[in-house]
């Protein structure tokens, strides 16, 4: 069905099923209690959680596939960011051009810099790439703050010159995004009991995207274009000896993972229409690379996983603070309560950062493969030796 | 004529910071063959060693002066440095107005531990593994370590003077035959030029004049032949890995009263000092000096106001530019040599 074998056409269905059931699977605590804050269900972690998913299933397809490692993937999103605000502003408040213009814009400009870092392989890609990003960071800081908004950011104004809808809405507000009369923000609500389900309208405007995204990256990967990725990363010479020039391949598939990137960037600003210079920064590409590894680089579900934790961790740690850890520690002794507040007062909060590096290097040093290899050691401890021979073999392929 | 002299000058400190980074992580890639992300924080953790030291001299007791009041009436609380009580207050005074290049002689053990710890304890176990692991482990370790800085020292740049001594200009306009004042130069970034100079002078005396150098060389050049002579290069590859640190070190050391320093600064100088290294060729002690300075220089040209004016935010972008120039005539960088570091 669809065009996928029966095993991918599962892992389709069990994330279909997890994109509209979201809003369940993400609340399960009742809202009165001590672990709602734990809850990820509610619009904007939505959101975030399938917007980074796009972006790791696309980073996926250039490092999991050809091996390329780019360090500038961040400069596509912020690209696809701005070119949705200008939209935006320019042409119709309705989303699905904001989209359609993100992703040109973005694959057009992954285009001029894939066709100059793809000169390169190996670490001198990876500091092209990150050459690149930085040089868009500081230009859209500086001298391209007409277009950007420099440090405050681009965003809607009063007075912009839409060509479809109106400059102000009838309250005298900047109107908002919608997606033919449905608004971004538009939420339903549902209360069972002790528990409150959103249903919004951006999220499952983006479920659907991530949806199409994801079955796009799934047939690519099983493609003979796929397969010829993969030759890439295996050895780049053999190929060129069977006649093949591999620098189009690399160069397409730098292309695709850059407008997956603008995909993403053009959903953020649909969901609120604000875009900052701070997406472009090194940071935001090494978390890209980092979601798409905690996952499993190379898999299919690896980078939705990878994104949907990081970006859960990201928003659950930052929330937390001292009180919070003497709340949870109150039934210590006091000088122990203390003694543990003090030592993760470091790792939360603002410290979020501190975290996320050390994750990133106890992924990259104890689990290359990410939770998708954690998973199958896992099944491995379970099904002994008869998968022992298809774990070995399995390996290189991913 | 005095405008590009000046432009020159002003060039080259950030081209010796450029040049003194580009230089460790050459000889890091070029020994251990590893791409180390987290070199720029080393120059960071060397800055903060100065900031440490100017703070540790400064430490103070209080005494309560009762014969002098202060506004409100109270007795005056005077602070006085410990090292002023220990060595009286001329030596002690002369301390603290010299903490910055006194750091530079704490940061040489400092650096030389954290460089051996870090690649015993992390990179030693990455050297079987691809490039992309290895770029990715030091690219976290980057994050931590700045992160630590971050928690401990705050967000905001630190401002760390120079010795008071050095912190006037000198007038190059005079000594070259122009008008007076028509190039003024600080003292500081003359010494820091000067600094530089003389560490890469000692890095290159290092490997080309003794026989730790040869043996380091050879092995840049053959590791495995090397190997089969019997020694152990591994054991001074770790050492260089820590002279490549210290370089960083004191690069940062030396560079506080120029930029205060902040967490991110090492980053910032990193990903700068990679097109460094790409420019001048990967493996190329030389050229990464060389393409050092002639980047640093390039850019403050960029910066002159006659240029921005002209090509707005050229200075922003001039070096990569450079670099996407450079890559695409000359693959392998200025000076870079054909397998070195082709994959």
């Amino acid at each position: 069905m669809l065009g996928l074998n029966k095993a991918d056409l599962r892992l389709f269905l069990i994330v279909v099923g997890m994109v509209i059931l979201a809003p369940f699977i993400l609340n399960p605590f009742p809202s009165s209690s001590g672990l709602a804050q734990f809850n990820a269900g509610y619009p904007d972690l939505m959101q975030k959680l399938v917007i980074f998913g796009i972006f790791a299933v696309g980073y996926n397809i250039l490092f999991g596939l050809t091996g390329y490692l780019s360090f500038g993937h961040a400069a596509f999103l912020g690209v696809g960011s701005y070119a949705g605000v200008w939209t935006m502003k320019l042409v119709s408040m309705n989303v699905i051009p904001a989209l359609i213009i993100s992703v040109i814009a973005a694959g057009l400009f992954s285009l001029l810099i894939g066709y100059v870092s793809l000169r390169r392989t190996g670490i001198y890609f990876s500091i092209l790439t990150l050459a690149f990003a930085q040089m868009c960071y500081s230009l859209a800081y500086s001298v391209l703050t007409p277009i950007t908004g420099g440090e405050t950011g681009l965003t809607l104004s009063l007075d912009d010159p839409r060509i479809l809808g109106a400059a102000q809405s009838a309250t005298g507000n900047t109107p908002v995004p919608n997606i033919f009369g449905f608004n971004m923000g538009q939420s339903a609500n549902l209360v069972l009991g002790n528990w409150s389900f959103t249903f919004n309208v951006g999220y499952y405007l983006s479920g659907i995207v991530m949806l199409v995204a994801f079955y796009l990256a799934v047939r690519l990967f099983r493609s003979p274009f796929g397969l010829m990725l993969r030759a890439i990363k295996s050895n780049q010479t053999r190929m060129s000896y069977t006649g093949l020039n591999p620098r189009p391949y690399a160069l397409a598939a730098f292309v695709i993972s850059g407008m997956y990137a603008g995909l993403a960037g053009g959903l953020m600003v649909a969901m609120d229409p604000l875009a900052g210079a701070e997406r472009m920064l090194w940071t935001a590409s090494g978390e890209i690379v980092l979601m798409t590894i905690l996952g499993g680089a190379g898999t299919l579900i690896g980078p939705i996983l990878g994104a949907g934790v990081i970006a859960y961790l990201e928003s659950i740690v930052s929330t937390i603070n001292d009180n919070v850890l003497h709340g949870w520690f109150s039934g210590l002794p006091g000088w122990l309560d203390n003694t543990l507040v003090t030592i993760m007062h470091p790792f939360i909060g603002s410290g979020w950062h501190l975290t996320l590096g050390l994750v990133f290097m106890g992924v990259v040093i104890f689990l290359p493969g990410g939770i998708v290899q954690g998973g199958k050691l896992i099944a491995g401890l379970f099904k002994r030796k008869s998968t022992d021979a298809s774990e070995t073999t399995a390996k290189p392929s991913e | 004529m005095e405008a590009i002299i000046l432009q020159i000058l002003n060039g080259l400190d950030k081209g010796s910071a450029y040049a003194l980074i580009a230089l460790g992580l050459t000889l890091i890639f070029g020994t251990l063959g590893v791409v180390n992300f987290a070199h720029g924080a080393l120059f960071m953790m060397g800055a903060f060693v100065a900031v440490t030291m100017s703070r540790v001299l400064s430490l103070s007791f209080e005494t309560i002066d009762d014969s002098r009041r202060d506004f409100l009436g109270n007795p005056m609380v005077i602070d006085t440095p410990y090292v002023e009580a220990w060595f009286g207050p001329e030596v002690g005074g002369a301390l603290i107005d010299w903490a910055v290049p006194l750091a530079v002689i704490a940061a040489i053990p400092i650096m030389a531990l954290i460089g051996v710890v870090m690649e015993r304890g992390l990179i030693k176990h990455f050297y079987k593994r691809p490039h992309a692991d290895q770029i990715l482990v030091t690219f976290g370790l980057a994050i931590v370590l700045q992160e630590i800085i971050k928690a401990f020292y705050g967000a905001n740049p630190i401002p760390t003077p120079a010795p008071s001594s050095f912190t006037g200009s000198f007038d190059f306009g005079q000594l070259l035959g122009f008008d007076p004042w028509a190039i003024m130069y600080p003292y500081w970034r003359l010494v820091y030029f000067g600094f530089s100079a003389v560490i890469i002078a000692a890095v290159f005396a290092f490997l080309q004049f003794t026989t730790f150098g040869m043996v380091v060389r050879a092995g840049m050049a053959d590791r495995e032949t090397v190997g089969m002579l019997g020694i152990d290069i591994d054991r001074r590859f770790v050492i260089m890995f820590a002279i490549a640190a210290v370089v960083a070190g004191v690069a940062g050391v030396m560079y506080t009263p120029i930029l205060s320093p902040n967490y991110h600064m090492g980053m910032d100088f990193l990903v700068l000092s990679f097109v460094v290294v790409v420019v001048g060729g990967m493996g190329s002690l030389a050229g990464a000096v060389a393409a050092g300075f002639l980047l640093g220089i390039l850019q403050s040209f960029a910066s002159m106001s006659q240029i921005i004016e002209f090509l707005p935010g050229i200075n922003q972008v001039i070096i990569y530019l450079v670099a996407v120039a450079v890559l695409l005539t000359r693959p392998r960088g200025l000076l870079g040599r054909k397998g070195v570091m082709e994959d």
